[in-house]
């Protein structure tokens, strides 16, 4: 079965590649790209280990076919970061300890950018309702809350006052 | 003498019912030598996994730790964890 | 204060700390927060090839022929491995290691010989060129079944007429022996007193039965691994495990491979709580490597995470406990029955050992019993045995309080354990804080909040032994005076952190110049895994026994450079300061001065270590819970959770605080929600995580915490471990919470809406 030829962009940058008609965003993501920032935790969008932004919107890698990626900006975990200058909400996961084994991290700090990109003044509970499809077993979610609060006030600050 | 201490299933096993010994030894593998003399089979049922407290502190390889004249020995299964 | 004694015999002079007790930035935490952290599944070997598992569809049949061949025919199959090819193992316990193992079970489990016997189970494995060559593969491989009955249920499992997985089961630990195998395996029995004459003297009794369903440990990051063996025979695997060493011996042992020829490096690890503390994949991957001659890469679905990892024992707890009317604990007896799964070995002995510590029971019996049944083998899952057993004792203990109409917190003070409590199992407690933990919850502004209707508060308390064990570190010291610190630990919940503050510490030097390094099987000695809370005593006493090696040396350098007698140096703020009185005018030492110098003194400075950590000091931890019940639907709600535990000394709060939180979730989880649900052919029928339905952010409030220190005097810092306590409290605190709430005694866990709303309708209909 002939592959389709898949033009996209990843993290700013162009990207061409071939894919099966099967394959997910996140296979080809982690096995053609090398981006393995994004984790597979269930492979049926339960747990958002898997979570990217496409065209700045929150989805699971693995519920997008990798041929849905076509003409469209997908930013991955990777791509958070400017260089080798953590997000706010990186350094506020570092900070405030919100993170214990880390695999659930990336997807946890690609959910909370699309949170605060669209509502920088969040309260607890739309905190915790935006972030209920990403699952965590080690933390409790406590520390994520907090530190996504955190970083929102912060990075409300900085906008005010730059 | 050191006292040794058993639970009672145990003890109905190995050592004829009795629950409570005196012992006179200076550490853990005299302690074994000297129950296995008076009971022979007594050192089998540690290859199961025993793991052994003395005066409260439990090890659980133990080999020739210390056992003081009025010490408190029990045997106990060895305690993994997760 | 430090251990100044100690520290100062040791040459090292301290005042109050400088890393112990703060809260750094974790040394792996730009790579945890940028996705560069490399876990199981993230590596990328030249040649690798995909290896895939074929498992069993039934829950208990004889496995009477596998085909392969038209599996190994199909281009890009590249080897093809059964039960047949594993050697045979001794049915026998291996002695000597840190917990009996019948490496015979471990090696069926993994993959299946005459019979599997969960839905799941392991049949054969296949290595081929792409995932897609791997699939169509196991699909042409046939396997004639002949399915037999199963039985799951503990209960079930134990009944004369049930289905035996085991022919050969003889049930250990009752005399006489008896004569037909069943699915018994064992029976252990703790006591101490006499129960018939405590409850004899009793004036009141609570007796009831409780229930808790088989739950998985959660792990977000499946069980993943690559393996390669080369031409000479020598394996390398890299995986994420609890423990590298662990995953050496029992790749030995299953494949009769010589230890010295198989390295075992570490991957980050996401997520275990016990259930990374045993093989799955391992095996399986350098079986077929040895077979394709290429590295196999190895990852579970999450549907094969459910099947055939291993979840925690689905339990029956018998509870009896007896007291005077003033509330003192006079008599209590406990009868536990656990599932162990496929093999024996379930926690059950554990349960019986932990279920009353907590308290001071001048007579009191626990019996415990380990049956098999078709369901996946239970693996360790964060204080295995223990919340069940304390599920139960703690809701008899709620439930007494009601009938005397005390509070349940002054009714646990009454009877607290307290140093120089016997236990159940024997010794007596030396140094321990649960009373602390009880009057922190006193005093806390949760315990006497106001509820309002269809709200409830339970409040339960929980214990656990915590290990040592063996452990390895080296310190070594860089030429620029910055210090590596190599331990085999897996990091599984910030323990590099940790590490890197002990050994900062020591040394009174920068913390950001300290990396902490997990070391391979190779390059690193023997580490026992990563479990039993025992990271941050054991492997933190062999970081702290290094540093204070490295800074004997540094002290040695001091004095050849001085040219002055080592007893005149004396190592301060990472510094060595001569003492002599008319030398005192020279300048310190740095650190980084005299690494400059180690050539010319002597060679590289470093140190290692290796031990066997005794003292392991036990946690305490007592939870409350507040939840509100909707009566129309049986939905609970918790409002609010308060963890409090004597953790000793905090090395760092913010990880510690971490794990109170974590086990206290994955408590209310397996209080509220979540159980193996099997069809009548005893299939998994939630074998994701829609349907094994965790705790999510939005089902949960803040969970406040309180970090008791009752510092354990056998460690340097005071370290209890903290990891394992958590989980024990959750389950009683939450159904004693939502018992209150909805006036009814919750006894069979979870108490998701269907069961809750049962409860309260039958309860109306009652009138």
């Amino acid at each position: 079965m002939a592959k389709h030829h898949v033009t996209t962009t990843v993290n700013r940058q162009p990207v061409e590649l071939l894919c099966d008609t099967s394959e997910t965003l996140l296979d080809v993501l982690r096995d053609e790209l090398g981006l393995t920032g994004s984790k597979e935790g269930c492979g049926s969008g339960d747990c958002g280990a898997c979570s990217v932004l496409m065209d700045g919107r929150l989805v699971c890698a693995c519920l997008v076919l990798a041929v849905e990626a076509t003409g469209h900006e997908i930013t991955t975990i990777e791509g958070i970061a400017e260089g080798n200058t953590l997000h706010p909400i990186q350094q506020q996961f570092l900070e405030d300890a919100a993170l214990q084994c880390g695999i659930c991290t990336p997807g946890f700090v690609v959910a909370a950018k699309a949170l605060l990109d669209r509502n920088p003044d969040p309260t607890e509970t739309e905190v915790r309702f935006w972030l209920a499809g990403n699952l965590c077993r080690c933390t409790g979610y406590d520390k994520i809350v907090r530190a996504v609060l955190t970083a929102a006030a912060k990075m409300r600050e900085e906008a005010v006052h730059g | 003498m050191a006292t040794v201490i058993l639970q009672a299933a145990f003890a109905r096993r190995y050592t004829d019912g009795q629950t409570q010994l005196d012992c006179a030894a200076s550490n853990y593998a005299a302690l074994v030598t000297a129950l296995e003399a008076r009971f022979p089979g007594f050192s089998r049922s540690l290859d199961s996994g025993m793991a052994v407290a003395i005066d409260g502190e439990i090890y659980q390889t133990p080999l020739l730790e210390p056992i003081g004249p009025d010490s408190e020995v029990h045997f106990l299964p060895l305690i993994g964890g997760g | 204060m430090g251990n100044e004694k100690e520290a100062l015999k040791a040459g090292i002079e301290q005042g109050t700390y400088k890393w112990v007790g703060t809260r750094p930035i974790r040394p792996d935490g730009a790579d945890k927060v940028t996705g560069r952290a490399a876990f199981g599944a993230d590596l990328d070997l030249p040649g690798m090839v995909t290896g895939t598992v074929l498992r069993s569809p039934h829950a208990h049949a004889r496995i009477r022929s596998i085909d392969t061949s038209a599996a190994r025919a199909l281009p890009g199959v590249l080897a093809v491995v059964t039960g047949a090819d594993f050697p045979e193992l001794p049915n026998e316990v291996a002695a000597g290691g840190e917990a009996p193992i019948n490496f015979r079970h471990i090696s069926e489990n993994v993959i299946a010989r005459a019979k599997v016997l969960y839905d799941g189970h392991a049949v054969a494995a296949v290595a081929a060129t792409s995932a897609e060559i791997a699939a169509e593969a196991l699909s042409r491989i046939k396997v004639d079944y002949e399915v037999l009955p199963h039985v799951i249920d503990v209960l079930d499992a134990m009944r004369e007429d049930a289905p035996v997985l085991h022919e050969g089961l003889i049930t250990n630990g009752v005399e006489p022996a008896p004569t037909k195998a069943s699915n018994i395996a064992g029976r252990v029995e703790f006591a101490m007193g006499d129960v018939a004459q405590g409850f004899a003297e009793a004036e009141i009794i609570i007796e009831r039965s409780y229930t808790t369903a088989a739950v998985h440990q959660g792990y977000i990051e499946p069980h993943a691994c690559v393996a390669s063996v080369t031409a000479d025979g020598a394996a390398t695997i890299w995986c994420s495990s609890q423990g590298q060493f662990m995953v050496r011996e029992f790749c030995s042992k299953v494949l009769s491979m010589d230890i010295g020829n198989i390295r075992v490096t570490p991957a980050e690890i996401g997520g275990g709580f016990g259930g990374k503390t045993t093989v799955y994949l391992e095996p399986l991957a350098v079986a077929l490597a040895q077979r394709s001659g290429r590295p196999v890469h190895m990852v579970m679905t999450r549907s094969e995470v459910f099947r055939a990892s291993g979840p925690t024992s689905g339990t029956h707890v018998h509870i009896k406990l007896g007291a005077k009317r003033d509330g003192s604990f006079v008599a209590g007896e406990m009868e536990l029955k656990y599932q162990a799964g496929a093999f024996p070995g379930s926690p059950a002995f554990l349960g019986g050992m932990t279920g009353f510590s907590c308290y001071e029971i001048p007579h009191a019996k626990a019996v415990c019993w380990d049956v098999v049944s078709n369901r996946p083998k239970c693996a360790a899952y964060r204080a295995p045995g223990a919340p069940m057993a304390s599920f139960g004792v703690e809701s008899a203990i709620d439930e007494l309080a009601q009938q005397l109409n005390m509070d349940p917190l002054e009714l646990r003070l009454k009877n607290a354990a307290k140093t120089g409590t016997r236990t159940i199992y024997g010794p007596k407690f030396l140094e321990i804080g649960y009373a602390e933990t009880l009057q922190a919850a006193k005093a806390h502004p949760h315990w006497s909040a106001p509820l309002g209707p269809n709200q409830g508060r339970g409040i339960a308390s929980g214990f656990w032994f915590n290990i040592g064990g063996q452990s390895s570190a080296a310190v070594h010291v860089n030429e620029n005076g910055s210090v590596s610190v190599v331990t085999g630990n897996p990091d599984i919940g910030g323990s590099r952190a940790s590490m890197a503050i002990m050994a900062a510490e020591v040394l009174g030097m920068d913390l950001d110049q300290v990396k902490p390094v997990i070391g391979d099987t190779g390059q690193i000695a023997y580490s026992f895994l990563t479990g039993g809370s025992r990271v941050t005593f054991a492997t933190g006493m062999a970081v702290v026994q290094a540093a204070e090696n490295v800074v004997e040396q540094l002290r040695q350098r001091a004095a050849k450079l001085w040219k002055i007698d080592v007893e005149h140096v004396i190592w301060r703020d990472g510094a060595a300061h001569c003492t002599k009185a008319d030398e005192a005018a020279r300048a310190p030492l740095s650190l980084a001065e005299i690494a400059h110098q180690a050539g010319r003194t002597g060679g590289p400075i470093s140190g290692g270590v290796s031990i066997n950590a005794a003292g392991a000091g036990p946690g305490f931890g007592t939870h409350i819970c507040d939840v509100e019940v909707d009566p129309e639907t049986g939905g609970v709600k918790v409002l609010r959770y308060t963890a409090i535990q004597d953790v000793g000394r905090a090395i760092h709060p913010s990880y510690v605080e971490g794990q109170l939180q974590g086990g206290a979730v994955q408590g209310i989880g397996w209080a509220l929600n979540e159980e193996y649900v099997y069809d009548a052919k005893g299939r998994l029928q939630n074998a994701g995580f829609l349907d094994y339905r965790m705790p999510v952010c939005s089902d949960l409030p803040m969970i406040d915490t309180v970090l008791v220190e009752v510092p354990n005097p056998a460690h340097p810092y005071g370290v209890r471990g903290v990891g394992e306590v958590p989980i024990v409290p959750p389950l009683a605190a939450v159904a004693n919470a939502v018992s209150r709430a909805a006036g009814l005694r919750m006894t069979d866990l979870p108490l998701s809406p269907p069961r809750l709303l049962a409860a309260i309708d039958g309860a109306k209909a009652a009138g």
